[in-house]
C-alpha cells in the first residue's frame, strides 16, 4: 500500500516534467533502491525488457520521422535526417517512459498479490468483494496460460489451424464455467454474505511504510526543484 | 438435522424439475451416501441443502429445513481454491464468518492436521497435487466446525492415491451427505444409502448392505460403480501388426492396445502429446511413425488422418457449434458421420451445441471426432476420467473393437480397471 502511494507520487513528478535531469534523478534513485525491495537484477531484467524495447522503438521512430527538424544535423542518409533537437526529444520521451515504469515494476515485483489485496482492504478500505474476487481471478489467470496451449494443440489434433479467435472463445467458455464454480464455492464458505469479516493477516502501516512515502515525497520535491531551477 | 418434505426444485428456464417429491430426514451422526443415475438431481439436492440455490435462480416446492451450518466440497479442487497460500486458504472461510483473529490461526493448524496436510502454512496451493489440493479444500470446509459436511463427487477428479488421501481425511467427519460414483472406497465409511429416482422421489433408503442385492445390480447397470460387479475383459483377438509410432521405449503397434500408467504428474499427458504429433519432444529423441519421422511438423489435416488424439478435457477439442458439424469438419462423408452418430449414441443430439453436453456425452463426441477421418492410431489421455460405469463400459467396448479392426490404441490412464479390461501391454511411467 505504502509502495503504491510512493510510486504514485513519483509518477506525478515524471508526468509533469520533461527535464532529463528530473527524470534521471527519479530513475537513478529507484534503481539504487531496487536491492532494498529484494528485486534482484535477473528478476528486474525479466520485467523491464519489454519497456526497453518500447523505449528503443520510440527513439528510432521519433528520430527518423519527427516533423521537428531543428538543431544541428547529426546524420543525413537518403531521406533520413537526424538532428540534435529530434534526438533530445525522443530520448527524453523514452526516459520518461522508463522512469514511469521502473517504480511500478519495483512495486509489483516485490509485492505478493495476497498482501496487496489485504492491504487494499485494510488501509484503502477497498471492498473485500472486489479485492478478494480479483485475487481469486488472478489465480485462475495462471491456469489459463496452460489451458491456451492445450486448446491450440487440441485444434491441431482435429486437423484445423490454430485460430486465435476460436481458441480464445473456447478458453472464454471454460473461464466462465470455472468462474461460476469458483464463486459458488466461495459463497458456500460464507464469502460476501453481507456480514462483517475479520482479517487473518493484519497489515501494519508502520514506520517503514511512512518512511517510504516520506522518502518518495522528498525525492519528488527534490527532483521537481531541479526542474524548475 | 435435515428435513425434506415433498421437496422439489426447477432451474429457471427449464421445463423439467431437476429434483422432485423428495421426503428425507437425516439426523446428526449419520453418514449418508446419495446415489442415483445421472440426471436424478443429486447435485441439485446437495446444493439446496447447502443453501446455494438463490430463490431467483429457479422455483421450489415443498419444505426444506436444515438445522445447522453446512460445509461443502465439490469435485474440482482447481475451481474451489481461492488463495495462493495453503494457510490463507483455510483461514478464508473463518474470516468470512468473522472469527476473531487470535482464534483463526490455531484453528487453521488444527484443521490442516485433521486432514493430514503435511506442508507449512505458506505452501503455494498451485504446487500441490490434485489429492493434496482436495485435502486442503476439505480442511477449509471443516475449519469453521460445520454441523454437517456435503460432498459432491470429491474424488472424481483424482487418481487412486489422491482419492485415498481424501477418504482417510473424511473418516473423522461425524455427519455427512456424499454424492459419489466410485463408491467402493467409501463403503466402510457410510451408515445409510439413499437412492434418488430419476422420475422424482426416493427409490430406496436404508442400510448399505442393500448394494449387494438386486438393487445393486440395477444401479450398476445405470452407471453407479457398485463393487462386486465384474467389468468386461477384452483381450486382443489377433497378433499385433507393424509399429505405428514410437518414441524412446514406447512403441504402439497396429491391432494392439497399449496402456501407459502412472500417477498424476508422471508425464503421461506429455507423452501423449509428443507421440500424437502435437508438439516437439521436450527431451532428446525423435518420434518415428509408419508415415515418417517428426509428426509435429506435419500439416494438421495430414496429422488428423494418421493419428487421432482424444484430450483429457473433451471441450478443448470442440471447434464448431453443433455435434453434427463437429463430425463433418474436414469433409467427412455423410455416411461416416451417420455411422459414428449411431455407434456412439449421439443421433438424438446431432443438433445440440457440443458445449452443452453432459460429461459422458462430451467424452463420446470427442472420441467420435478423433475417429472421423479414420486414423490408424488413436491416442487417448485419461479417457475414463470422471465417467460413470455405463459410459466406461461403452468406451472400453468401443476401444477394444477398434483395436480388433486393426487400429492401434494408446491409452494414458491411472485407472487400474482400464488396464485389466483392455491392455495387451502396459508401460508404467
Amino acid at each position: 500500500m505504502a509502495k503504491l502511494a510512493a510510486s504514485g507520487l513519483l509518477s506525478v513528478v515524471v508526468l509533469t516534467s520533461r527535464d532529463p535531469l528530473v527524470l534521471g534523478t527519479v530513475l537513478a534513485a529507484c534503481l539504487a533502491a531496487a536491492p532494498f525491495f529484494g528485486v534482484g537484477p535477473k528478476a528486474f531484467m525479466q520485467r523491464i525488457w519489454p519497456v526497453l524495447v518500447a523505449c528503443a522503438g520510440i527513439v528510432i521512430t521519433l528520430a527518423l520521422f519527427s516533423a521537428d527538424r531543428g538543431g544541428t544535423t547529426l546524420l543525413h542518409f537518403g531521406p533520413f535526417l537526424v538532428t540534435t533537437s529530434v534526438l533530445w526529444a525522443s530520448l527524453s520521451l523514452a526516459l520518461r517512459l522508463l522512469s514511469l515504469a521502473v517504480p511500478a515494476i519495483l512495486v509489483f515485483a516485490s509485492t505478493d498479490p495476497t498482501d496487496l489485496a489485504d492491504s487494499l482492504i485494510q488501509h484503502a478500505k477497498a471492498p473485500a468483494r472486489f479485492a478478494i474476487g480479483a485475487l481469486a481471478a488472478f489465480r485462475l489467470l495462471e491456469l489459463f496460460r496452460e489451458e491456451w496451449g492445450m486448446i491450440s494443440m487440441a485444434r491441431r489434433a482435429r486437423g484445423v489451424q490454430r485460430g486465435f479467435a476460436r481458441t480464445a472463445f473456447v478458453l472464454f467458455v471454460g473461464a466462465i464455467r470455472r468462474g461460476v464454480r469458483l464463486s459458488v464455492a466461495m459463497d458456500a464458505r460464507g464469502f460476501d454474505s453481507g456480514l462483517p469479516r475479520t482479517v487473518a493477516r493484519p497489515q501494519r502501516f508502520g514506520a517503514a511504510d511512512a518512511g517510504l512515502i516520506l522518502g518518495a515525497a522528498v525525492l519528488a520535491v527534490f527532483a521537481f526543484s531541479l526542474g524548475t531551477r | 438435522m435435515i428435513q425434506l418434505n415433498g421437496y422439489g426444485w426447477r432451474h429457471a428456464g427449464r421445463r423439467a424439475w431437476a429434483v422432485r417429491g423428495v421426503d428425507l430426514h437425516i439426523d446428526a451422526g449419520e453418514r449418508v451416501l446419495l446415489l442415483g443415475p445421472s440426471g436424478a438431481g443429486k447435485s441439485t439436492l446437495l446444493a439446496a441443502v447447502a443453501g446455494l440455490l438463490p430463490s431467483d435462480s429457479g422455483e421450489s416446492e415443498g419444505e426444506l429445513d436444515v438445522d445447522g451450518r453446512a460445509g461443502v466440497v465439490f469435485q474440482d479442487p482447481q475451481s474451489q481454491l481461492v488463495m495462493s497460500r495453503a494457510g490463507d486458504e483455510v483461514a478464508f472461510g473463518l474470516e468470512n464468518l468473522a472469527w476473531p483473529r487470535e482464534r483463526i490461526w490455531p484453528r487453521v493448524e488444527e484443521a490442516l492436521a485433521r486432514v493430514g496436510f503435511g506442508y507449512p502454512l505458506d505452501r503455494r496451493t498451485s504446487e500441490l497435487s490434485g489429492g493434496e489440493q482436495q485435502r486442503l479444500v476439505l480442511a477449509g470446509a471443516l475449519a469453521p466446525r460445520p454441523d454437517l459436511l456435503l460432498l459432491d463427487e470429491p474424488t472424481a477428479n483424482l487418481d487412486p492415491a489422491g482419492g485415498e488421501l481424501v477418504r482417510r481425511a473424511l473418516s473423522s467427519v461425524p455427519t455427512m451427505v456424499l454424492v459419489e460414483h466410485r463408491i467402493e472406497r467409501f463403503l466402510d465409511l457410510i451408515t445409510r444409502v439413499v437412492v434418488l429416482s430419476p422420475g422424482g422421489g426416493v427409490r430406496f433408503d436404508g442400510q448399505p448392505s442393500v448394494l449387494t442385492g438386486r438393487l445393486g445390480a440395477q444401479l450398476a447397470a445405470e452407471g453407479v460403480w457398485v463393487p462386486g460387479h465384474p467389468m468386461p475383459h477384452r483381450p486382443a483377438a489377433g497378433e499385433p501388426g507393424e509399429t505405428l509410432a514410437a518414441y524412446k521405449d514406447v512403441a504402439v503397434r497396429r491391432g494392439e492396445a497399449l496402456v501407459v500408467t502412472g500417477p498424476n504428474g508422471s508425464g503421461k499427458t506429455s507423452l501423449a502429446l509428443t507421440l500424437g504429433g502435437l508438439r516437439a519432444p521436450l527431451q532428446a529423441g525423435v518420434v518415428v511413425t509408419a508415415w515418417g519421422d517428426r509428426p509435429h511438423r506435419w500439416r494438421p489435416k495430414v496429422l488428423a488422418r494418421r493419428i487421432g488424439s482424444v484430450f483429457q478435457n473433451p471441450e478443448h477439442q470442440f471447434v464448431t457449434s453443433s455435434v453434427r458439424s463437429e463430425l463433418e469438419l474436414g469433409g467427412t462423408p455423410v455416411a461416416r458421420v451417420t455411422e459414428l452418430l449411431v455407434r456412439l449414441r449421439l443421433e438424438h443430439l446431432a443438433a445440440a451445441n457440443p458445449f452443452t453436453l453432459s460429461g459422458g456425452e462430451a467424452r463420446r463426441l470427442s472420441v467420435a471426432t478423433a475417429l472421423a477421418s479414420r486414423p490408424a492410431l488413436l491416442i487417448l489421455d485419461e479417457p475414463t476420467f470422471g465417467q460413470d460405469r455405463r459410459t466406461w463400459v461403452e468406451l472400453v467396448d468401443l476401444l477394444a473393437s477398434l483395436r480388433d479392426e486393426g487400429h492401434g490404441i494408446l491409452a494414458m490412464t491411472h485407472d487400474p480397471e482400464v488396464v485389466h479390461a483392455l491392455a495387451d501391454r502396459t508401460v508404467a511411467l
